[in-house]
């Protein structure tokens, strides 16, 4: 499906241009301004102790021989901040009956992971508060370590908190359809048990913040690297009981977030009371190896899944179980239950069956926190319901194209309910498979690989359909009970000179949301994209809003900046009118001009009625009042989220004696509504797939029998790196959402979300003609040796 | 930056560059045992911001004229221990006459490190990972030692004794390792299987023969990331020598392995994954002796 063509659509418009970025030369030449680099006046530093238990009880902390390190301005433990910090807890109401343990910064009696900080240090220098660190003692008394997800849901064993009944943090159910009666009458049944690893996000830039409280005025200012400065400026406000006005987050430039960044982290909130406690600011930057101990890590599901299908191989019915363990706390405030829910919610959302089943059971255990991270729930939906498909396809005799275009839902025949309930306004599934099987040469690939075959060459091609949740509305977060905005403000001016300064709510991560309201902002008020600043994430300047994440820059920020140039474009040509007595709706703005709508006339720059309004208002009729400031607020309506989708596909090599993979090439054909930008949806795809590459093959935190994470360094950690990375070959199938007038949904967690899956089938696409399987992500050389069992 | 920076975070420690081979060991000597020659760093430099290590002194031998260098004496090549890991790539010198350590010179890290690290610092760390101290076995190499007590040169075979443990003595460094020139009748290969790019090896292997007519008259064949140290597979070895390189052949030096090699325990590679790596590797880089006749 192609968008039909609208006022978007010019020749001219900015819309669908591969402008660059206005911010990359910036920071290209050295000069981004990221939370690691800053130091302010009177500036402090924090370290922390962690804790080398997985649980334990804290009997003692000697702190007396650090206090006295010169240098050392403040050693404080859990109890020092739990005097100044109220408590949080992360469940959200309409998870029914989850439950988590009240967190504070530092913890005042048990560790309950080994990395968990526990006594903070703040001195002159880094270094002097990690010398100080040495010199603390902490007593501890080990209590049961809960590390296995298995062993954690044994009955009567150790708990990750006493007093509970067990481990359990979440519990949910879907039931829908007939499914007992359609799994008795199915021809073919298809089954697998999946595991898959824990990982995390690994940015570029750890994470950072420099708290700074002024005592005189009461004002907290917290430069802090983020996704969310409106989230937590309502956290700080509200867990130091400060005025919410007094409180300033500043979020500027942050070097990678995905996910990571938007949650509250025990030493950021510590590093906050640090302040207050010494009228200082002070600076903490996590180190690699903290951040591999403190970040939220991701995925960690165990998932036991069967399809269904007819002698046809039309699907019937999917009946699903997912195991999943978070760590020893929800997350706050978005809680570490989202991607289990989006795991059971995902699943075969491409087809068109209805009859579906599904429990979730959410476990704690002594580990350190799991949550939100890139494609949230996506891959593991993903590689579950596309697996089976393929190994149906297998049973049936069929191609994996051909039992994937019998399935999904047509093109037409939206809108859709999916078999778990999810709304969808329109697809192009039928469209996306079509075009990826061209730019695949799927027959191609094919014929390649019989005759490799033949030489003893192990080539797989895998192929995964996907649906993305883009455009959240309150339904995600709101809901619950969580203070997190699910709309967008914009403030926009025009200048004296007649440029335009966009103050707008969403923010920027290096993915170029900067670039694309801009844009938005270019084309339609009629500027060129120079003359348009764009400003974002500082709470005391830009209007409250959701900010960037779940896929919602382009879709509602972009929205928001599209209705409000309007508005401003309306009082522009309104002053216009006065000043060349014509009708406004006779008139137009083109390149800067004033123009007759109809001839396209030059009439007059808008800096002269930037000039005349704001100088010579004398010269206006009287009464006149130009309003060359508006804001606009921009709450999504209509469906709850806007749903996008695509495919992917990816040929690869597996050595059969080491059980190394190659990755050849990686495909994808993906529909996130009107391209705005298609340089920038091109690289968020590719990075998107890069991580998801990652996901599939390298990336796990892998821990000891007692709770000890054993790969917390980038030597032992494996990244994607670009040796290792294929060619990404890219193409679109536009179908914008009529909810908005731009049309936009998201696409940052479009890669993420299937390529982990495309990999997993075209492992086991090599390795069928060897009667072995894979049904665990990563892939490691381990895991294939087994499977071929090689030793 | 200064030390208010928030990067820093080794334990404070005092810094002297040495200018002479004699300044270097006397520094140490006056340091007591707590000092650290320092030259690319790109193992020490981790340890000190980690506060694995943290000596009192460095001492930084990157100035030291008598450690540069790479020129024939007699029958052999002497590579001057501050050779750098780029140095391998690019001497012609090392190229012709110590190709295997130019073969396996692409396997080191990464280019940011190879701009760095030195032959000297690689071999005297002794990581049973790295590439370079493992062919210093396969080359038959003497690694020369300078220290309080004087300079002695100790063959490659006795140099690593267990885990980071090697002949040097407290206050000793290497000043430069010696490689037998190759020769016309040899041949030799290296490989490894890394899951990425410049990662530290599953396994990896180097060997260097000598060949009579179309029989192996000597070989040295060599593993990294086997053991506790870089490994010298002698069982194997002694199955190819005399021998044409047939499949039989390879198949025989590969079943030997099993007495050469004891892999560690651990969580990714277990030990009989290891040993079949090995094996793997073994016989395709026998294979490609085989081939470049």
């Amino acid at each position: 499906m192609t968008a039909p063509l609208t006022s978007l659509d010019r020749p001219n418009s900015y819309i669908g241009r591969s402008v660059p970025r206005p911010n990359a030369k910036r920071l290209l030449a050295g000069r981004g301004r990221y939370v690691s680099d800053l130091r302010l006046p009177r500036m402090l530093y924090a370290a922390f102790l962690r804790s080398p238990h997985a649980h334990a009880k804290i009997v003692a902390i000697k702190t007396g021989d650090a206090c006295a390190r010169e240098g050392v301005h403040l050693v404080a433990t859990g109890a020092d901040l739990a005097k100044i910090c109220t408590p949080w807890t992360g469940t959200l109401d309409h998870f029914k009956g989850m439950t988590s343990a009240p967190q504070w910064p530092l913890p005042v009696d048990r560790v309950v992971w080994a990395g968990q900080a526990v006594v903070a240090v703040v001195a002159e220098s880094r270094a002097i508060a990690e010398d100080a660190l040495e010199l603390i003692e902490v007593d501890y008394e080990d209590l049961p370590v809960v590390v296995d997800l298995g062993v954690a849901r044994e009955a009567g064993g150790a708990l990750v908190n006493s007093g509970s009944v067990d481990n359990t943090c979440f519990r949910s159910q879907l039931d829908n359809g007939t499914v007992d009666d359609a799994f008795a009458h199915a021809a073919h049944v298809v089954e697998e048990e999946f595991t898959f690893g824990r990982h995390t996000a690994v940015t570029l830039e750890p994470r950072a913040i420099v708290a700074d409280y002024d005592p005189s005025a009461g004002t907290l200012t917290v430069h802090h690297g983020t996704q969310t400065p409106y989230q937590f400026q309502d956290l700080y406000s509200r867990h130091y009981n400060i005025p919410e006005a007094r409180v300033r987050v500043i979020a500027t430039d942050i070097g990678g977030s995905f996910g990571m960044k938007l949650h509250v982290y025990h030493e950021d909130m510590a590093v906050v009371g640090l302040s207050i406690l010494l009228g200082r600011p002070v600076k903490y930057v996590a180190d690699r190896m903290e951040s591999f101990v403190s970040d939220i890590h991701a995925r960690d599901h165990r998932v036991r899944a069967r399809m269904a299908l007819d002698g046809k191989g039309e699907i019937l019915a999917m009946d699903v179980e997912d195991l999943t363990a978070i760590g020893a706390f929800s997350t706050y405030p978005r809680t570490s239950v989202v991607e289990g829910n989006q795991v059971i919610r995902l699943m075969g959302a491409p087809y068109r069956f209805k009859n579906y089943r599904a429990t979730l059971e959410v476990i704690f255990q002594n580990k350190v926190q799991t949550s939100q991270y890139r494609a949230v729930g996506h891959p593991i939906a993903c590689a579950v319901t596309e697996r089976l498909v393929d190994m149906a396809a297998a049973k049936l005799g069929l191609d994996p194209f051909a039992i994937r275009a019998q399935n999904v839902i047509p093109d037409d025949a939206y809108p859709q309910t999916s078999p778990t309930g999810y709304r969808f306004e329109a697809l192009s599934h039928q469209a996306c498979l079509k075009r990826l099987h061209e730019i695949m040469d799927y027959d191609g690939l094919r014929a390649e690989q019989a005759g490799l075959r033949k030489r003893g060459i192990h080539r797989g091609i895998g192929i995964a359909t996907f649906v993305e949740i883009t455009n959240p509305s309150p339904a995600f977060y709101g809901v619950g009970g969580a203070r997190i905005s699910s709309q967008d403000g914009a403030i926009l001016s025009l200048t004296p000179s007649g440029e335009v300064r966009c103050l707008i709510s969403v923010t920027e991560q290096g993915q170029g949301t900067e670039a694309i309201i801009s844009q938005i902002v270019a084309d339609q008020l009629g500027l060129a994209q120079e003359h348009v600043k764009v400003i974002t994430g500082d709470t005391e300047v830009t209007p409250h809003g959701g900010a960037t994440w779940a896929c919602r820059g382009a879709g509602i920020g972009g929205e928001t900046a599209l209705q409000a140039t309007r508005a401003l474009k309306r009082n522009i040509l309104e002053i216009a009118a006065l000043i060349l007595q014509e009708r406004p709706s006779a008139l137009d703005i083109v390149d800067g001009q004033v123009v007759d709508a109809a001839t396209q006339n030059e009439r007059m720059p808008i800096s002269e009625i930037a000039r005349i309004a704001y100088f010579r208002s004398d010269t206006l009729p009287p009464g006149t009042q130009a309003q060359l400031t508006v804001s606009h607020h921009f709450a999504p309506q209509g469906y709850p989220f806007a749903f996008t989708n695509g495919i992917q596909g990816c040929s690869l090599e597996v050595d059969v004696e080491t059980g190394l993979i190659k990755l050849l090439k990686h495909f994808i054909v993906e529909d996130c509504g009107r391209v705005i930008n298609p340089m920038l949806v091109d690289e968020q795809l590719r990075g998107g797939i890069v991580q998801g590459l990652g996901a599939a093959l390298f990336e796990e935190c892998r821990y000891s029998d007692t709770g000890q994470l054993v790969n917390g360094s980038l030597a032992d950690y494996l990244v994607p790196m670009p040796m290792e990375m294929p060619d990404i070959v890219i193409a679109h199938v536009e179908t914008p959402t009529a909810d908005t007038e731009l049309g936009a949904k998201g696409v940052g967690e479009a890669g993420t979300a299937a390529a982990s899956a495309c990999v997993l089938n075209a492992v086991n696409d090599a390795l069928a003609p060897l009667g072995a399987t894979i049904n665990s992500i990563p892939i490691t050389p381990m895991k294939v040796l087994t499977a071929l069992k090689r030793f | 930056m200064d030390l208010e920076e928030t990067a820093v975070k080794a334990r404070a420690f005092s810094y002297f560059r040495a200018a002479t081979l004699d300044q270097a060991l006397d520094a140490h000597a006056r340091a007591g045992d707590d000092a650290r020659f320092i030259a690319g760093g790109q193992s020490l430099v981790p340890a000190l911001s980690l506060r694995l290590q943290a000596p009192r002194l460095l001492i930084d031998i990157t100035h030291i004229d008598e450690l540069r260098g790479v020129r024939r004496e007699g029958g052999h090549l002497r590579i001057g221990a501050l050779t750098r890991h780029c140095e391998m790539l690019s001497e012609p010198l090392i190229a012709e006459f110590a190709p295997l350590l130019h073969a396996a010179a692409p396997f080191v890290a990464h280019p940011a490190i190879r701009n760095r690290g030195t032959f000297g610092g690689s071999v005297a760390l002794a990581d049973p990972a790295s590439e370079f101290p493992a062919m210093t076995l396969a080359l038959d190499a003497e690694i020369e030692i300078a220290g309080p007590s004087g300079r002695r040169r100790v063959k490659a075979d006795n140099f690593f004794i267990d885990l980071f443990e090697t002949a040097l003595q407290p206050g000793e460094l290497i000043t430069a390792i010696y490689v037998p020139l190759f020769r016309a009748d040899q041949r030799f290969a290296f490989d490894e299987l890394a899951r990425r790019r410049g990662d530290y090896a599953l396994v990896g292997c180097g060997m260097l023969a000598t060949f009579a007519g179309e029989r192996i008259h000597d070989i040295r064949i060599s593993y990294l990331s086997v053991g506790n140290t870089p490994t010298r597979v002698r069982g194997a070895e002694a199955t190819l020598i005399g021998q044409r390189l047939d499949a039989e052949r390879i198949a025989a030096a590969q079943g030997a392995l099993e007495g050469d090699l004891a892999p560690p325990e651990s969580d990714e590679v277990p030990p009989a994954m290891r040993l079949h790596l090995a094996r793997v590797l073994l016989g395709r880089l026998l294979g490609r002796l085989g081939e470049a006749a």
